[in-house]
């Protein structure tokens, strides 16, 4: 049989109203618009609506929901319905459907907010999260202070783990981006040393870049969106899993547990890591100075020995240190923050990288200003 | 309610890399029938699960969702087919970032051609199906588990499936919320003429609601009985299986 699309026709004889229903109500098909016969049914308000499927040639939820607009309309006034003639499946639906009043709290229609109700809202989220940072960060502190005097209750193997992602697991990574940073600050620094023929101090800003900040800062970063990341993914899904309630109903400090090793593996690796970035931005800007310059290695590696002290080194591997403290923190903070869904793990992923990036740009101008006033 | 086999599994091996979950089995589903697919934890049911609705391809063997096997057609059928079946997770697996209106709504955009407006009639509709008109901008995470549970069957209907599969439906519900899921299932089979397969080991759903079954066993990794449930109750000789719908030890 062809199909041919839904149709309705009303009549309405001794306030008796009857909906005759034709062809395939099939919500593929589109659903009909009820506007028109509600207006009719408006306004001749009959107190029976039944309907004649003779010519109805299929259904689905397109004629269910068509008939629980015409339901909902039923509410307005005294429309009782007949659904005798309709499918059997439909009636069950209907009567299912309808089964459950619709809850009698308000729909909630407008998820927005006005705008002193969302600035008080954030000030106190701000409030509530200032406080947790506190509790975080004393939590922390005394966990810290149980390690140093040997109470700290970890698994070893779990910080040799951690030390091991953290670590020579980011080498590649560390490699790849200090190269560049080192050939990019050689590059630029060409640029302009070779208008004024002095090609051979770009050794020095080099040497200087990456030891004083880009080694510290360019392996913090990468460390921020790596490690930092999968700290908070971690902890988050275990929050989500209800893995850290199991924790502290056990008695086991999630601090001691899961913070403490996460943060010991960061403070090791992050200066190591840093030395390393430093010399492998050192090789980048030799290798620029070599191809573009005409700066041999040797001129290039005595220009650095003359001018790059182990200070500018020390002062690297200690904003390093630094930086490691708070990509763990930041990471463990908003793992342990995390609600309990999937987008919350994905929030909290997303704030632990912002908020470690910030963190390490702020302590990094704090601790250049103070190296400047301490002259070192 | 026709006999005719809806789905068909014919000799059908499941194994994750070289271990071997299950094999030979061999059963059919007909045309509107509720099948239990039962046995004890581990012993491949969700496994089973996971092969019917299209999301694990089998070692060896055919299933074929009528009559047409799913995992030797191509790609646009085998994606019609899966679209014609809907199916409840374990837990729900609502869409956390999207309301209940939207996990609805999801599907119905991407198989139909309706109106934003059409289409959040539709997703009311299918919510006051399962008791939840009025719940359309909720969150999952801010409904009870067996509310979660409605709104997955929910979205499991949207698209009016001809096939019905749900994983451990009863799993963490009270005994009352348990029972009232079932009448559902029960109510949207009669009322949509779908096609139910249940994986479960809840005793009380499998007799309430099962038409036929398959028990799967974790020892000798295949099916070792087949039929309606109450007549596997009185008539099957095999322990295991005895001591699975008796709830004994021995």
């Amino acid at each position: 049989m062809k199909s041919i699309n839904a149709k309705y026709q009303l009549s309405v004889v001794d306030n008796a109203a009857t909906l005759t229903l034709t062809g395939a109500w099939e919500y593929s098909n589109g659903i009909p618009d009820a506007a028109a016969l509600i207006a009719e049914l408006r306004d001749q308000r009959p107190a029976t609506l039944s309907f004649r499927c003779d010519a109805l040639q299929s259904w689905d939820s397109g004629l269910m929901v068509f008939l629980m607009t015409l339901a909902n309309l039923g509410k307005e006034f005294a429309l009782a319905f007949e659904t005798d003639s309709l499918p059997p499946g439909a009636q069950k639906l209907l009567t299912l459907a309808l089964a459950v009043p619709e809850r009698s709290m308000p729909r909630r229609t407008n998820l927005g907010q006005p705008i002193v109700a969302k600035i008080g809202n954030i000030t106190i989220e701000a409030h509530r999260n200032w406080n947790e940072l506190l509790s975080f960060l004393g939590e922390t502190f005394i966990s810290l202070t149980k390690f140093v005097t040997g109470k700290a209750r970890f698994r070893y193997s779990d910080l040799l783990f951690q030390i091991e992602s953290a670590g020579p697991a980011a080498l590649f990574i560390v490699t790849l981006i200090s190269l560049l940073v080192g050939m990019i600050l050689a590059f630029v620094g060409a640029v302009q040393l070779k208008m004024f023929g002095a090609e051979i101090f770009i050794a020095n800003l080099v040497g200087l870049g990456m030891a004083r900040e880009m080694g510290a800062m360019m392996t913090a970063v990468i460390m921020a969106g790596r490690t930092g990341a999968a700290y908070a993914a971690q902890l988050g899904t275990m929050q989500t899993n209800e893995e850290i309630d199991a924790l502290r109903t056990m008695g086991i400090s999630p601090i001691d547990y899961l913070v403490l090793p996460r943060l010991l593996a960061l403070c090791l690796t992050m200066p190591l890591l840093c030395v390393y970035a430093d010399f492998m931005g050192i090789l980048g800007g030799a290798f620029i100075s070599a191809t573009m310059m005409d700066i041999s290695f040797n001129q290039y590696y005595l220009q650095i020995q003359g001018f790059v002290t182990l200070n500018h080194f020390i002062v690297g591997i200690a904003k390093a240190t630094v930086f490691g403290i708070l990509v763990a923190t930041a990471g463990c903070f908003r793992g342990l923050q995390c609600g309990r869904t999937a987008s919350a793990v994905g929030f909290a992923t997303t704030s632990a990288v912002v908020t470690s990036i910030v963190l390490i740009i702020v302590a990094d101008a704090v601790m250049t200003v103070v190296c400047q006033l301490l002259g070192v | 309610m026709s006999t005719a086999a809806h789905l068909v599994i014919r000799d059908l091996t499941m194994s994750y890399g070289q271990t071997i979950i299950q094999k030979d089995l061999n059963f059919s589903v007909a045309r509107g029938e509720v099948m239990a697919i039962m046995g004890g934890s581990g012993c491949g049911k969700s496994t089973l699960l996971r092969h019917l609705i299209g999301l694990v391809p089998p070692a060896s063997g055919e299933i074929l969702l009528d009559g047409i096997d799913i995992w030797n057609t191509d790609e646009q059928t085998r994606l019609s087919l899966i679209s014609r079946s809907g199916v409840l997770y374990q837990g729900g697996a609502l869409w956390s970032s999207l309301t209940l209106r939207e996990n609805i709504s999801l599907p119905l955009q991407e198989y139909s051609k309706l109106s934003a407006k059409e289409i959040s009639a539709l997703a009311s509709y299918k919510l006051s199906l399962v008791g939840l008109a009025g719940f359309e901008d909720y969150y999952p995470s801010e409904i009870s588990g067996g509310m979660q549970k409605r709104a997955g069957l929910a979205r499991a209907i949207a698209l009016d499936p001809e096939i019905l599969f749900f994983d451990e439906p009863s799993a963490g519900l009270d005994p009352v919320s348990s029972k009232r899921l079932d009448d559902l299932i029960i109510q949207l089979r009669d009322s949509l003429g779908a096609t139910v397969v249940i994986v479960t080991h809840e005793l009380a759903s499998i007799f309430e609601i099962a038409d036929n079954s398959v028990f799967l066993d974790s020892d000798a990794k295949t099916m070792i009985a087949s039929g309606p449930p109450r007549e596997l109750l009185k008539s099957s000789d095999d322990p295991r299986v005895l001591n699975f719908l008796q709830r004994s030890t021995a």
